[in-house]
């Protein structure tokens, strides 16, 4: 991978599991009123753990190609409910929500820090 | 069926049955009260029932949405009330009102018009993410 690829790699990643988790608990407030529907959720420390661990093959002569691995896939995990309902659902709204918003929140600010690092490489090409 | 990919694929979707559910309650509330001279016309509160919808590429993504799997009538006789003045009564005297319990249905309504905001609140969120993320580095 490129130079400017690994300076950038971290926080992508970290992008890209936080927005499958946004879907994921979006998923889980659609299906807020399905009778035996089981909430699940993406555990993003493990993951990115994951990721910072197995990421892509590392190359140790200069003739091997690099290989591109398939995107990692994030583990889902079902939520255990603090009030279980009677009709076996197991979404429940201010859990979701909360998490919801504090994802969104950390979104924000992996991409901040992504602009930061865009910012700083742009400043260094431009020489100013 | 589409296939489920994106967040507008899960809340639309989402939006979409809990607005058919609004609808049941609408006519659910409009037919309450509503007499007749027999029981088999008389009107029985309709539910909708909903139903998971994987996406196809579930192993993947992980995410699903909701659909409208069918809508039934609720198993509740219609009440049968004493009116011998009525037009429609029985050779009794009696007619049959529409099997409706309205406090059930102004609940049911509170609840699918909250979780069609929560989908509406979710939809704008990620929008906004979405226009930031297009952004980046500028």
């Amino acid at each position: 991978m490129s130079k400017i690829g690994n300076y950038l790699d971290f926080y992508s990643q970290a992008l890209q599991i936080r927005s499958h988790r946004n879907e994921v608990l979006a998923s889980n407030i659609a299906n807020s009123a399905t009778p035996h529907f089981k909430a699940r959720d993406v555990d993003f420390n493990r993951e990115i753990q994951r990721h910072v661990k197995e990421g892509p093959l590392q190359t140790t002569h200069n003739v091997h190609f690099p290989t591109q691995m398939s995107p990692l896939r994030e583990k889902l995990m079902f939520r255990q409910p603090i009030n279980p309902s009677l009709d076996g659902n197991t979404v429940e709204m201010n859990v979701e929500q909360m998490e919801f918003s504090e994802n969104v929140m950390r979104y924000q600010t992996t991409l901040q820090f992504l602009n930061g690092r865009i910012t700083g490489l742009m400043s260094a090409i431009r020489g100013e | 069926m589409a296939e489920v990919k994106n967040i507008f694929d899960i809340a639309g979707r989402s939006m979409a049955a809990q607005m058919v559910r609004l609808n049941t309650v609408a006519s659910n509330l409009a037919n309450a009260g509503v007499v007749t001279g027999d029981k088999q016309s008389a009107y029985r509160a309709m539910k909708p029932v909903f139903e998971t919808k994987f996406a196809d590429a579930l192993k993947r993504t992980g995410v699903s949405t909701v659909d409208v799997a069918d809508i039934r009538t609720v198993l509740r006789e219609p009440e049968r009330v004493y009116m011998p003045h009525h037009p429609e009564a029985d050779d009794e005297g009696f007619v049959f009102r529409a099997a409706v319990d309205e406090n059930e249905e102004m609940v049911e309504m509170l609840e699918a018009s909250r979780q069609y905001q929560n989908n509406v609140e979710i939809v704008s969120t990620l929008r906004n993410l979405m226009m930031r993320t297009i952004n980046m580095g500028k």
